[in-house]
């Protein structure tokens, strides 16, 4: 945090000042470690292990918020009796197919009331052919839809199939002795970390969980969060002041990227993409993603999507055209970055946008990224400077080693200046989900403009050429709306795109809040999280109050998603009656006198909906919340320890080894997550892991991370003299024991081998990185940086580390394995030239590398309660 | 530069006491005009910086419709006027000299760019967006079921891009039946 | 002016000011600093300071390597292993145990001329022992910065008026005034004064350069670059008293802790440069960082010569006179 994100470090430093005890888990020794209470060196990719171990820690020592679990987590409730765990079915949850990959997550449910209560009963949806689109990040802010909220639960966790007892049993095995043979952390120092949260943690304290993608960008990467959310809300840390998780995300606006999503999955607000066959009429559509007898907001989710449509195609989004859902394209699976790298290898794309990104210096693999863009028609680079992606066809390392010669190159690149962010106005959304609006400082210069303006043009000369088409291709885009407001300049006005985002009623009155949303087609919002940043006709997203000028909750500095409440699920921070769990850590309470909630935020939860309020069973939608469900974008208002749904690798985390490990799975005979995206290529070799012959020729981890000089694929910084000049060279750290062993020495140079690339990086010879002993064996991680890129127009240039990685995927989420691979280190700078190929190839067909290893699957398993 | 003899050093030092010339008496007129840019720019924008997510605040100083610096805001209880190297470095960012101000153009096959004018280039691209649109559009699948999509147009944004920004892109590539849109986020 | 070139003074006062300001400066607290460099960045992007070379250093996170005209803040990275800690912590704790300076008497004490370093003891009592766990490893990392010393070397022997003592009793060079003589470069006892080198396409080349303490910015009441934009608060500015008294409670705190390597450096106005202007909470002896144990004016020794040489010293002025006019553009 404080190496990738210093300015937020200043609250950790803050809290240590105050007493706080910060401790930092990370392979690297970075600038975080230096300040931290305690460092802990763990092997990248074992997060799973420590974190689970944490949780056995927990429950075993009965250090749990009893009260809170109980009350608000879904420890109490029954699973289905057909489910069956990876301690049961050694590395595999019940529902495992092993033709496809995926699992049916049928047996996963809760368990269904017998006395037949509800009429829909039956569980939840069936099939893996669900399975793809269940992805976490579809499911809205809350979680996914179960059909209803009527569950069994045993409250005092003694049921065998409650969830608790299932959580016990899972996590029985992670022990700290499990800690030191896979992580490669001593048991005492697991035990200081225990300790320390459970020591912070409970009614007088809270403690938080800080992350970034060095938990996401793994082939468990989405379990990895869920393990920590798993333990949060064991020790009650979850909706409170000073708890919960947060993701330190990395980019000024990448969480808006993810609301209001550019991603192939998702539209605005979390709403799903439609998909091919499941979505034909809208009430397929809504029927798939929610049910009104789901208790929660969530189950309000026909009335956000006939919004979207209505502000999308205005009077062309009807009742009678399925509210525009006739309009939109469908999906057929995932379409992510990486399938549509793919794609364009076999020559399926022509025509690619790249949008203020370098992929190919900042994807995984950059050889096959850039071979990619040279299978290309036409691209269009729109960026602040000539970034490598723009340049690759001129002066990538492969024109350099003369692979490619550029007159071989047919691909057409058009290169558009973009405006920086003092060139316009707008809205970033911050990784605490806070809108902040900025205002335009200057024009950009010369021909430079923004991607909206961009865009608004490119819009209009669309709609103008095809204007009177009566093709079906062209329907929607005469439909839509795009007659936004401009400026004398003729330029768009972001403001008003920011009010269609915000939405109106009937009457074109800005909405203040989602709850204002109407199936019926009366109103519109281009993102429904997004309603209330235009409340009462004005830009909250501008409020500017100074910090000092207001408490801590600063709730009139910008405006945060949703209805301007600063931490989610906060009805968690009083107990079930109402009261603050303590003096110290209260943040809104129920005020019995005045009926209503109140205190520091905006209250998560129904205004004026008493504590003990409980609604007839089987009540669906906002009106099925009890007084005491605080989790109220779930549809059972209860904080998921167990994942009934959403996740397409299994309700539990469980530890799998990375698609390269240096060890053989030390907990089930299953090596890899099961589940993970493959693309079996020849293009894509992965190396082998133990105990298959040839993994000792790739013996050593490779770990990829930032430094505070830079940023990311390095568009926004190594053209800057300022940042170039304080990281001016690729370098890697080895610790003096792999120096001595491979000869590397301090300063020089030192060539790395994966089965994909061959690259060279200065040294740093430093106790900082220390070799870890995993199971007797004592294994060497390297230490990266991939901020360089090959390439004449930056102020630095070098090898970049992407190169090293293959392509394969977390299947929830579609993120790459980025974090860690296997590799040799050798002293001394690479060949160049046809050499350099060489050495790859000769180091590939020592390992025995082809195409089909490491791409393997488990066979499926016959079940009690599924069978394949 | 002309001095008045009242101005020179020597007359000054007896002048002001400082007989050692080490304080008033050895400052030069451009020293003692010395006003920061901050106090002299014709405006100051309230912003945010580009680079990570904490979301600091900046405030821009403007002189004469040019960025003059870029600093910590103050005022923002996220980041109480601090900035990290790369905020700090963001004047640089804006003003770099290596930004292209015009729309290159790099014809298959070709060596080198061309610069080429940006009312051209946009419609060059929307050319070629409505030819492949055209091209590989696919309205259903060999079961009859709505499809209504291109597989021939890809997109890949950075996450520095505005929500406006990526509400118009989703919506535009949405309406075009072009489903490959992604972003950083995913990465 | 009987301490104009040693020991304690108001420098402000001794430069003639008829009305000072209270003298200011930085105090960085290394305890807490993360090694970001914002500081570096925002004093040349402030200052338009030039590139200062690409090279990789090998130096840990260390790519800048020392101050100089070209590099105002400097940020070192140190790595030590649990030896050099436990060293630290004995060394530290044995400048208590000397009463070097006492509690609530900052610098008074201490003899001339010794280490810079001075460190006061925990409240009520010699420091806590043993009350921190010693780490295997540790990262130090330390902002460096011109020290602005009470006794300015550079400033006592430039022949041309271009440095200066400010109002504010900070030490800036003007550089519409030197000619680049250099005299000022031999005369720094930290090396942080030097000529710019470069063509005439570098700003401000061939003439001396080093922080001005953001002359321009403190003179409209507005907080030097590299202090506004450090993220942890490790670097401070203030009035000099301030900033001396709150690195002294920071080092009792420390102390407290257990955290005996905590010391202050520059602090002490017996040492050779009457005390700098600049303080630091150092977690290790200065060498450790680059810093000289022991800096010493060395205009310090020739104070003598000047005490009762009035012509001597108008001689000076009136060879610093022809040089300003000399020099002038």
């Amino acid at each position: 945090m404080a190496e990738c994100h210093p300015v937020g470090f200043q609250w950790v430093t803050e809290a240590k000042a105050r007493g706080a005890t910060v401790i930092h888990v990370d392979p690297r020794f970075t600038r975080t470690s230096a300040v931290a209470d305690l460092h802990l060196p763990i092997r990248a990719g074992t997060d799973i292990v420590f974190l689970g171990a944490l949780i056995n820690h927990v429950i075993s020592t009965e250090s749990y918020f009893h009260d809170y679990v109980v009350a608000y987590t879904n420890a109490a409730t029954l699973v289905h009796e057909d489910f069956r765990d990876t301690e049961d079915l050694d590395g595999l949850f019940s529902g495992y197919d092993g033709a496809t990959g995926h699992y049916d997550t049928t047996s996963w449910a809760y368990q269904e009331p017998e006395d037949g209560a509800v009429a829909k009963a039956g569980g939840n949806e069936h099939g893996s052919s669900e399975s793809a689109r269940s992805a976490g990040e579809e499911h809205g802010s809350g979680g996914p839809a179960l059909e209803h909220s009527v569950v069994l639960r045993d409250e005092t966790l003694q049921d065998p199939r409650c969830v608790f007892q299932i959580l016990k049993r899972h996590y029985s095995r992670y022990t700290p002795q499990m800690v030191a043979d896979v992580c490669g952390i001593p048991e005492e120092d697991f035990l200081k970390v225990a300790k320390a949260l459970c020591d912070n943690s409970g009614r007088d304290k809270t403690t938080m969980f800080c992350y970034a993608v060095g938990w996401t960008q793994h082939t468990v990467g989405a379990q990895m969060i869920r393990t920590s959310a798993i333990l949060q809300l064991l020790l009650g840390n979850v909706g409170r002041p000073g708890g919960g998780i947060m993701a330190l995300r990395g980019h000024a606006s990448i969480q808006g990227s993810t609301d209001i999503p550019t991603l192939f999955n998702l539209l605005p607000g979390y709403l799903p993409m439609p998909k091919v066959g499941d979505h034909e009429t809208f009430e397929d559509y809504i029927a798939s993603i929610t049910s009104k007898d789901a208790k929660g907001f969530w189950a309000n989710a026909d009335a956000y999507m006939v919004s979207l449509m209505k502000s999308w195609f205005g009077e062309h989004a009807t009742k009678d055209n399925n509210w525009a859902l006739d309009l939109l394209p469908r999906l057929t699976g995932a379409h992510g970055t990486y399938q549509t790298t793919m794609a364009m290898l076999d020559d399926e794309v022509e025509g690619y946008f790249v949008l203020g990104q370098n992929p190919a210096v900042g994807s995984a693999h950059g050889t096959l990224q850039r071979d990619a863009l040279r299978h290309l028609k036409w691209l269009v680079v729109r960026d602040l400077q000539l970034v490598e992606t723009a340049t690759f066809w001129k002066d990538s390392p492969e024109v350099a080693s003369g692979e490619w010669r550029p007159e071989d190159i047919d691909t057409e690149v058009f290169f558009f200046p973009a405006a920086s962010h003092a060139e316009k106005a707008g809205t970033f959304t911050q990784t605490q989900r806070l809108l902040q609006w900025r205002h335009k400082a200057v024009n950009p210069p010369g021909d430079a403009q923004s991607e909206l303006e961009f865009f608004f043009e490119v819009g209009k000369r669309i709609r103008a050429r095809l204007a009177g088409s009566t093709e079906e291709r062209d329907r929607a885009l005469l439909a839509m709306t795009w007659d936004y407001p401009t400026d004398a300049e003729g330029e768009i006005d972001p403001a008003a795109v920011l009010a269609e985002i915000n939405g109106r009623d009937a009457d074109g009155q800005l909405l203040s809040a989602y709850t204002q949303m109407k199936a019926d087609g009366s109103t519109s919002g281009g993102c429904w999280i997004y309603t209330g940043v235009f409340a009462d006709g004005i830009n909250h997203a501008a409020d500017r109050v100074p910090g000092r000028d207001q408490n801590p909750i600063a709730a009139q500095w910008g405006w945060a998603w949703p209805a301007n409440r600063r931490v989610l699920y906060n009805r968690a921070s009083a107990d079930p009656e109402g009261k603050p769990w303590s003096e110290r850590k209260k943040l809104i309470w129920w005020d019995a006198e005045s009926g209503k909630w109140t205190g520091d935020d905006v209250p998560d939860f129904p205004p004026d909906k008493d504590p003990s309020f409980r609604p007839e069973e089987g009540t669906g939608g906002p009106d099925g919340i009890a007084g005491d469900d605080p989790f109220v974008m779930m549809a059972d208002g209860k904080g998921w320890l167990y994942a009934p749904k959403g996740m397409v690798d299994g309700p539990l985390p469980t530890h799998y080894e990375s698609q390269e490990s240096p060890v053989h799975n030390p907990l089930y005979a299953v090596q890899a997550n099961p589940t993970r995206v493959i693309f079996e290529r020849k293009d894509n070799l992965f190396a082998p892991s133990p105990p298959a012959p040839g993994s000792d020729v790739y013996p050593f981890v490779f770990t990829i991370a930032r430094l505070t000089e830079h940023h990311t694929a390095g568009g926004m910084s190594r053209w800057l003299p300022y940042l170039s000049e304080l990281q001016p060279e690729m370098f890697c750290e080895v610790s003096p024991e792999l120096a001595a062993e491979r000869g590397l020495e301090n300063a020089g140079w030192a060539t790395i081998v994966s089965p994909r690339a061959v690259i060279e990086a200065r040294v740093l010879v430093t106790d900082r990185m220390k070799p870890l002993r995993i199971n007797g064996k004592i294994v060497h991680q390297i230490g990266m940086p991939y901020h360089w890129g090959v390439g004449n127009e930056a102020v630095i240039s070098g090898d970049s580390a992407n190169d090293l990685l293959g392509v394969v995927l977390d299947a929830n989420t579609q993120i790459q394995e980025g974090k860690l691979g296997s590799c040799d280190i050798v002293a001394g700078r690479r060949p160049r030239g046809e050499a350099l190929d060489r050495l790859l190839a000769e180091y590939q067909s020592r390992a025995g590398v082809t195409a089909a290893t490491g791409t393997q699957r488990p066979h499926s398993v016959d079940t009690q309660g599924d069978s394949h | 530069m002309g001095l008045s003899p009242l101005e020179w050093p020597v007359v000054r030092q007896l002048r002001t006491g400082d007989r050692l010339g080490r304080g008033p008496a050895v400052t030069s007129a451009r020293t003692r005009a010395t006003e920061p840019r901050t106090s002299t720019a014709d405006r100051v924008v309230q912003s945010v910086c580009p680079y990570c997510a904490v979301g600091c605040g900046q405030r821009i100083f403007v002189k004469d419709e040019k960025v003059v610096q870029i600093e910590g805001d103050k005022d923002s209880p996220i980041s109480r006027g601090r900035l990290c190297p790369k905020g700090s470095a963001s004047e640089q960012l804006v003003n770099s000299p290596t930004r292209p101000k015009q729309v290159l153009y790099r014809k298959p096959g070709g060596t080198d760019w061309e610069p080429m004018d940006r009312d051209r280039a946009i419609d060059l691209v929307v050319d070629r967006f409505l030819d492949t649109h055209r091209r590989t559009w696919v309205d259903r699948d060999e079961q009859g079921r709505r499809l209504r999509r291109t597989m021939g147009i890809a997109s890949l944004g950075g996450a520095t891009l505005d929500n406006e920004e990526n509400y118009l892109i989703k919506k535009l590539f949405t309406a075009a039946g072009a489903i490959q849109i992604e972003n950083q986020a995913r990465i | 002016m009987g301490h104009q070139l040693s020991g304690p003074t108001d420098p402000t006062r001794d430069a003639a000011w008829p009305s000072p300001e209270p003298r200011v400066g930085f105090f960085t607290d290394t305890s807490i600093c993360i090694g970001c460099k914002a500081c570096e960045v925002a004093c040349k992007e402030w200052n338009a300071i030039p590139e200062d070379g690409l090279d990789f250093l090998g130096s840990s996170y260390d790519n800048s390597g020392q101050l100089g005209a070209s590099t105002w803040r400097h940020v070192a990275f140190v790595e030590q292993s649990a030896d050099r800690i436990e060293q630290a912590r004995e060394s530290g704790r044995k400048l208590v145990d000397l009463g070097m300076p006492s509690v609530g008497a900052p610098a008074t004490a201490a003899p001339s001329g010794s280490a810079a370093s001075s460190a006061p003891a925990a409240d009520g009592g010699p420091a806590a022992e043993g009350a921190a766990e010693i780490p295997d490893f540790r990262w130090l990392m330390a902002s460096d910065v011109c020290k602005h010393c009470t006794h300015a070397g550079c400033l006592d022997v430039c022949p041309t008026g271009a440095l200066f003592r400010t109002e504010h009793g900070t030490v800036v060079v003007q550089a519409d005034v030197c000619n680049g003589c250099g005299y000022c470069v031999g005369a720094c006892p930290f090396g942080v004064i030097e000529r710019r080198k470069g063509d005439s396409t570098v700003h401000n080349s061939g003439v001396a350069q080093k922080c001005t303490l953001c002359y321009d910015r403190i003179s409209h009441d507005q907080t030097p670059a590299c202090a506004q934009a450090c993220p942890t608060t490790s670097i401070k500015f203030g009035p000099h008293d301030e900033m001396v008294e709150l690195a002294e409670a920071r080092v009792r705190e420390l102390h407290g802790q257990g955290m005996t390597e905590a010391r202050v450096y520059g602090a002490n106005e017996l040492d050779g440069v009457g005390g700098t202007g600049s303080v630091f909470l150092l977690l290790d002896e200065p060498e450790v960082y680059g810093l000289p144990p022991d800096p010493v004016v060395p205009t310090a020794s020739i104070e003598s010569n000047y005490k009762h040489a009035a012509t001597a010293a108008a001689g000076l002025l009136a060879a610093a006179a022809f040089a300003f006019l000399g020099g002038a553009r």
